[in-house]
């Protein structure tokens, strides 16, 4: 793979454009989850800003894919569920056709209900779903491109929820230890799981401590706010080679861009009916509308 | 009844980390990860002369299987070492979700496998591992028999892509085939033609299906012995050639039934050629404390055991 064909700062998008990527993104969301009246739209809103970010600012990525990567960021979605924001931002980077949402979670789809890479839908590099498993994946990924003395990055991103799994914690002792400083892990920190919010279900406590304790460089964000977001993505990137892993705890909101999803743990797993659609779509304006 | 010589007894497992030590001089693409059994493991040889390439995880099995995943993605081929345990049923997930679902080429490396861990006891003693690993899609499941024929392995894996599971163990045993034999992944192997029964075994047990032959043979019967290394992908070929001549079988593992080369085995001649098959492998328990030959006694998986089945199964082909 060349370098010439990774995207370069001149193809970066501008915060306006970012926001309006961002909308369409949430329609395709909304529209994926209606028709098969199944799926996670939830948390794939919360972190539709921060994906977008990544692939439409931060990260050095090639959409002619290939399974190495050599050379680019490359990016792990843990928390497998929220695949519907993962699925849309990738087919709007060009990775695949957009037309192609449509089959989400159908029969003899690439789209899987949870990221697979049997099918070989370019992107997904790792199949996820089952939690607390994805950040071992990117340590993994990371020191190959160390051997390799390539010095671009991985990012991983996990759910709140997620840190109650055990592996998490196996995986946050060892990326200081062995000084995987080409990660940046995120965290959602939307406070919702399926049951309840975290606080009610498994209290997380002092994040910021409990990772700065194991050895990691801690930076906190908004993770739907633009502004606020894409300078902490741009100091982590600034931060690695430094000796430390860069874990980013961001505060979302679960269903962030549709008024009743939002401040809920309710939408997690639920799909909008026709009405709700409707109502959703209208709230997520785009200057041109490009529905799949 | 062949003879098969043999100079000296080793472990199965320092085949394994001889086979591994070679591969990290010929092959710069392999690299090693351990949960804290870098030397139960043999791979002391490989971490010294390849530091950069050997990933010390600590007691954290979990990650272990996930960083493998992420390293194949690099372009890496890991090879875990840990005991078999640890390597299946602890990580099964694991496994399941970003090795084998994600076709991730990850060499899953387990020893002191089924009783002959001894001592250590039930906990340690996994005998559940090969029906857990090939019931995975993607996975292929091998379990050579000797010293040799672990490293012959070991070095083999490494140019097969897609994920392995290879297990072998802790005692030592007669190293007897031979060091130059090539280790061909699916294909069984001829050790002793015979036309009265068909004796498959796997593992510590081919040489008890050896010194059972030799018993046999003095009682006049000329049993078929075959090494089957490979337990998924089975070689269907050369399992049905062999009872279309014999018309009766006996299996050996050091395995529980439920799951293992026995019930591979039976699959195939219930769909294929039905015929009277006996199984010698462990009947639903788990092991105990004691030494690997007590174990293997009381287990019911010593030459006597397989010489049994055998007579039993004579019996039944004769109604």
């Amino acid at each position: 793979m060349s370098q010439e064909n990774t995207l370069t700062a001149t193809d970066q998008k501008s915060v306006a454009e970012l926001k309006q990527i961002a909308s369409q993104v949430r329609r395709d969301i909304v529209r994926m989850v209606h028709a098969v009246n199944s799926g996670h739209p939830g948390g794939s809103l919360g972190c539709t800003d921060l994906l977008v970010a990544l692939y439409f600012r931060i990260m050095k990525h090639n959409p002619s894919f290939s399974m190495k990567g050599e050379g680019e960021d490359l990016f792990f979605l843990s928390n497998g569920h929220i695949s519907p924001v993962f699925y849309s931002v990738l087919a709007r980077s060009g990775y695949f056709p957009v037309s192609e949402l449509a089959t989400f979670r159908k029969l003899n789809s690439r789209l899987q209900g949870h990221p697979a890479t049997h099918e070989h839908l370019p992107g997904i590099r790792i199949a996820s779903g089952s939690l607390g498993q994805g950040m071992s994946v990117a340590i993994g990924a990371a020191q190959a491109k160390k051997l390799d003395g390539d010095k671009s990055l991985v990012y991983v991103l996990m759910g709140d929820g997620e840190l109650e799994e055990g592996q998490v914690w196996e995986a946050a002792m060892y990326a200081p230890h062995c000084k995987v400083d080409n990660l940046i892990a995120i965290v959602d920190r939307n406070g919702q799981q399926i049951d309840g919010s975290t606080d009610e279900i498994m209290n997380l406590g002092n994040l910021r401590a409990k990772f700065e304790a194991f050895g990691w460089r801690v930076l906190e964000t908004d993770g739907n706010d633009f502004e606020k977001l894409v300078p902490t993505l741009e100091e982590a990137g600034q931060l690695s080679g430094q000796g430390q892993p860069t874990m980013i705890l961001m505060d979302t909101q679960m269903g962030f861009g549709v008024d009743y999803m939002m401040g809920t743990h309710k939408w997690h797993g639920t799909a909008p009916n026709d009405e709700q659609l409707e109502k959703a779509l209208q709230q997520l304006l785009v200057e041109q509308a490009s529905d799949y | 009844m062949k003879d098969f010589p043999y100079t000296e007894s080793k472990d199965t497992r320092s085949g394994f980390g001889v086979g591994l030590h070679e591969l990290g001089k010929s092959n710069p693409n392999v690299v090693a990860l351990t949960a804290d059994l870098t030397g139960s493991l043999k791979m002391d040889a490989f971490k010294k002369d390849f530091p950069e390439r050997f990933f010390q995880v600590g007691i954290a099995e979990a990650n272990m299987m996930g960083i493998a995943a992420g390293l194949t993605i690099g372009g890496k081929i890991p090879f875990t070492g840990t005991f078999a345990n640890f390597s299946t049923g602890r990580v099964y997930d694991q496994i399941r979700q970003s090795i084998a679902y994600s076709d991730k080429n990850v060499k899953i490396c387990a020893s002191h496998a089924g009783v002959t861990l001894g001592e250590d006891g039930a906990t340690h003693q996994i005998l559940e591992d090969l029906g857990m690993m090939k019931m995975l899609p993607h996975m292929t499941v091998i379990n050579p028999c000797d010293f040799n024929q672990t490293k012959a392995a070991t070095i083999a894996i490494a140019e097969h892509e897609g994920p392995v599971y290879l297990r072998f163990g802790r005692p030592v045993v007669p190293n007897f085939t031979p060091a130059d034999q090539k280790f061909e992944i699916g294909k069984a192997v001829m050790l002793n033609e015979g036309t009265d029964v068909s004796i498959f075994a796997t593992g510590h047990l081919v040489w008890k299906a050896i010194l059972a032959g030799h018993i046999l043979a003095e009682k006049g019967i000329d049993a078929e012995i075959i090494n089957i290394h490979t337990i998924k992908p089975l070689d269907a070929q050369a399992i049905l050639e062999s009872v279309r001549k014999t018309r009766c079988v006996v299996s050996a593992e050091e395995h529980q039934m439920n799951g293992g080369l026995g019930d591979s085995i039976a699959q195939l001649l219930a769909r294929e050629e039905p015929l009277p098959l006996e199984m010698v492998a462990v009947n639903d328990s788990f092991g105990e404390s004691g030494t690997p030959d007590q174990l293997m006694e009381k287990y019911g998986l010593m030459e006597n055991d397989i010489v049994a089945a055998v007579e039993k199964v004579l019996a039944r082909k004769a109604k």
